[in-house]
């Protein structure tokens, strides 16, 4: 076996990264699905944040992690409150078809 | 208790913002008189900043917190364009019917969000205070929830400043790891030359910033959320988010990395040339006036950074400046927008400017000088805001910055000047109404004679922003 280090969970955070970024612009179906990405987005940095903050011996990323973990909350709701009002005014929340406003 | 000296003017914005939302809560009908209420609340917040010695230097709550020159300057021109752009827009909403108490307790919080990014010198306290300010611009992007396009433009605003700021959160965990604190001065201490982990950071910093004052490649959701929101809102977008990510901008690349000026400068100028060459070109084919406000804003925010791309004070300084006038600019272009009113409906084409000189001849000077100070024509102010960029950037040896950036304003000059020529010269439609309410007029006024008479005394600004030394 061997040790699970900082590299271990930075490269989690990273991959975790990535795969939030590319649920954002690979996706064609559901914006509900771009919500989650955007949460694990956040959720990648906070992996990244708490490592770095025993690796460091420093609390301050804890700190920060749990001022993300707020803020996210309120993210998500205002983000499905605006996706609420969209669906009443539209009638669907398909990705594709939000293509009101261009040029 | 001594700190607490310095962010009056902060308290008091979140204190009257949580008793003005009681007061809507338990009083009947009082959207108009939050509305007042809150204009006055700006003005007594301004009236807290002038209270104390701006040039006063102070790092409060460990450092954390930053009182100078920069940040009275910066926090005096967003509350001063906040209560502009409440006054000015008043007639609007209670027009098309937004005229809710949330709205103005909405701007008050993002223009908290502001200052609190404005002052900030540590990555939590701003990460914070830009969250405050998105979050309350999400919903008023979407406030006019009836409507198709505000709720998509809420929508898009939502998603892609999600992920910008998922990405500027990934690049403060890579510097916090890297330079084992969050404070600004601790990370210029701490900085290795030689660190491509923290060139990581900066670049993912750097792209969450440039997509809050919309620097191309990172542009694309501006256009869209300018059209679909309501006009009041977009004057609010176009104005106030650029001086408090821009004052970001000076905070972070010229406190912690200053250092690391080789690896951010290229970046910076690929921003600075990608935005005004873009800028200039996307505008030429637009029909609707907001979004063509939207590709110039773009443009313009291209010449904001490339001062900022210089490396000297002096590129700071012509910064500043520029974001100055380009405010009074915008300003006098949407209230000249808000004008455009017949039958409780407003106006955004550009056919519908068509021969507006027969019937309107004051409001198509206004029109007129407006364009001609966006295209950067002597002896209106934008002329100066532009000179002020290129002598900075041409100091410093930058050519080809400057050559790029005079071809940009000269392609830019076609779709102002074609505006000019639809005003003047093309056939005349039905007049719109006169009768505009006080606040509206006294913002176009005050915007115009800035523009048309700047050249006059032009030191003044240069004076004020002379005393910003960041370097």
């Amino acid at each position: 076996m061997f040790d699970i280090g900082l590299g271990h969970y930075l490269t989690l955070g990273a991959i975790i990264f990535t795969i939030g970024i590319i649920g954002i612009f690979l996706n064609r179906k559901n914006i509900i699905v771009i919500l989650m990405s955007i949460e694990l987005i956040l959720l990648a940095v906070n992996i990244n944040l708490v490592s770095f903050s025993i690796y460091l011996n420093d609390l301050t990323g804890q700190i920060f992690t749990l001022f993300i973990l707020t803020v996210a909350a309120a993210e998500a709701a205002i983000g499905l409150a605006i996706i609420v009002i969209y669906y009443r005014n539209s009638g669907t929340i398909r990705v594709q078809e939000i293509n009101k406003l261009k040029g | 208790m001594t700190d607490l000296n310095f962010i009056y003017s902060e308290l008091f914005l979140a204190i009257s913002i949580m008793s003005l939302l009681i007061i809507g809560v338990f009083k009947k009908n009082s959207s108009n008189l939050i509305y007042n209420l809150s204009i006055i609340s700006l003005l007594s917040c301004l009236a807290l900043i002038f209270s104390f010695p701006i040039n006063e230097n102070a790092e409060l709550f460990n450092n954390s917190y930053k009182i100078d020159y920069l940040s009275s300057f910066m926090k005096i021109l967003t509350i001063s364009s906040g209560i502009f752009v409440l006054i000015s827009s008043n007639k609007y909403i209670q027009t098309i019917n937004i005229n809710k108490i949330e709205y103005p307790i909405l701007a008050l919080s993002s223009i908290l969000g502001m200052m609190v990014m404005i002052s900030s010198n540590d990555l939590i306290l701003f990460y914070v205070g830009l969250e405050l300010q998105s979050l309350a611009l999400y919903v008023l992007a979407s406030f006019n929830r009836d409507n198709l396009s505000s709720s998509e433009s809420g929508l898009k605003y939502f998603v892609l400043s999600a992920l910008s700021s998922g990405l500027l959160l990934y690049g403060c965990s890579l510097i916090y790891g890297f330079s084992g604190s969050t404070n600004f001065f601790v990370i210029s201490e701490n900085l290795t030359q030689d660190d491509y982990v923290l060139t990581f950071g900066i670049v993912f910093i750097i792209v969450g910033l440039a997509f809050k004052i919309s620097a191309v490649p990172f542009h694309m959701w501006a256009p869209d959320v300018y059209e679909g929101s309501p006009t009041s809102i977009t004057i609010f977008f176009a104005i106030l988010p650029k001086i408090a990510a821009l004052t970001v901008f000076i905070r972070f690349l010229y406190v912690p990395f200053l250092n690391l000026i080789d690896q951010w400068q290229m970046i910076m100028v690929f921003l600075s040339i990608a935005s005004m060459l873009f800028g200039a070109i996307a505008a030429i084919g637009q029909s609707n006036l907001k979004r063509l406000v939207a590709y110039s804003s773009i443009g313009h925010m291209g010449y904001a950074l490339a001062g900022l791309a210089t490396g000297t004070n002096q590129g700071i300084q012509s910064s500043i400046s520029y974001i100055s006038i380009y405010l009074f600019m915008n300003l006098a272009f949407f209230c000249c927008l808000f004008m455009l009113r017949r039958d409780e409906k407003y106006f955004e084409n550009i056919q519908d400017l068509s021969g507006l000189s027969k019937n309107h001849p004051l409001l198509s000077f206004c029109f007129l000088i407006v364009l001609f100070s966006l295209a950067g024509i002597p002896p209106l102010a934008g002329f100066f805001a532009k000179f002020y960029i290129f002598s900075a950037v041409i100091d410093q040896s930058m050519y080809f910055l400057a050559i790029v950036g005079l071809l940009a304003t000269v392609i830019a000059a076609f779709y102002y000047l074609r505006l000019i020529k639809i005003i003047y010269f093309d056939k005349e439609k039905e007049k719109y109404e006169t009768n505009h309410n006080i606040g509206l007029k006294l913002s176009l006024l005050i915007s115009s004679i800035f523009i048309l008479f700047y050249f006059t005394y032009p030191s003044w600004l240069i004076e004020i922003v002379e005393k910003i030394n960041i370097i």
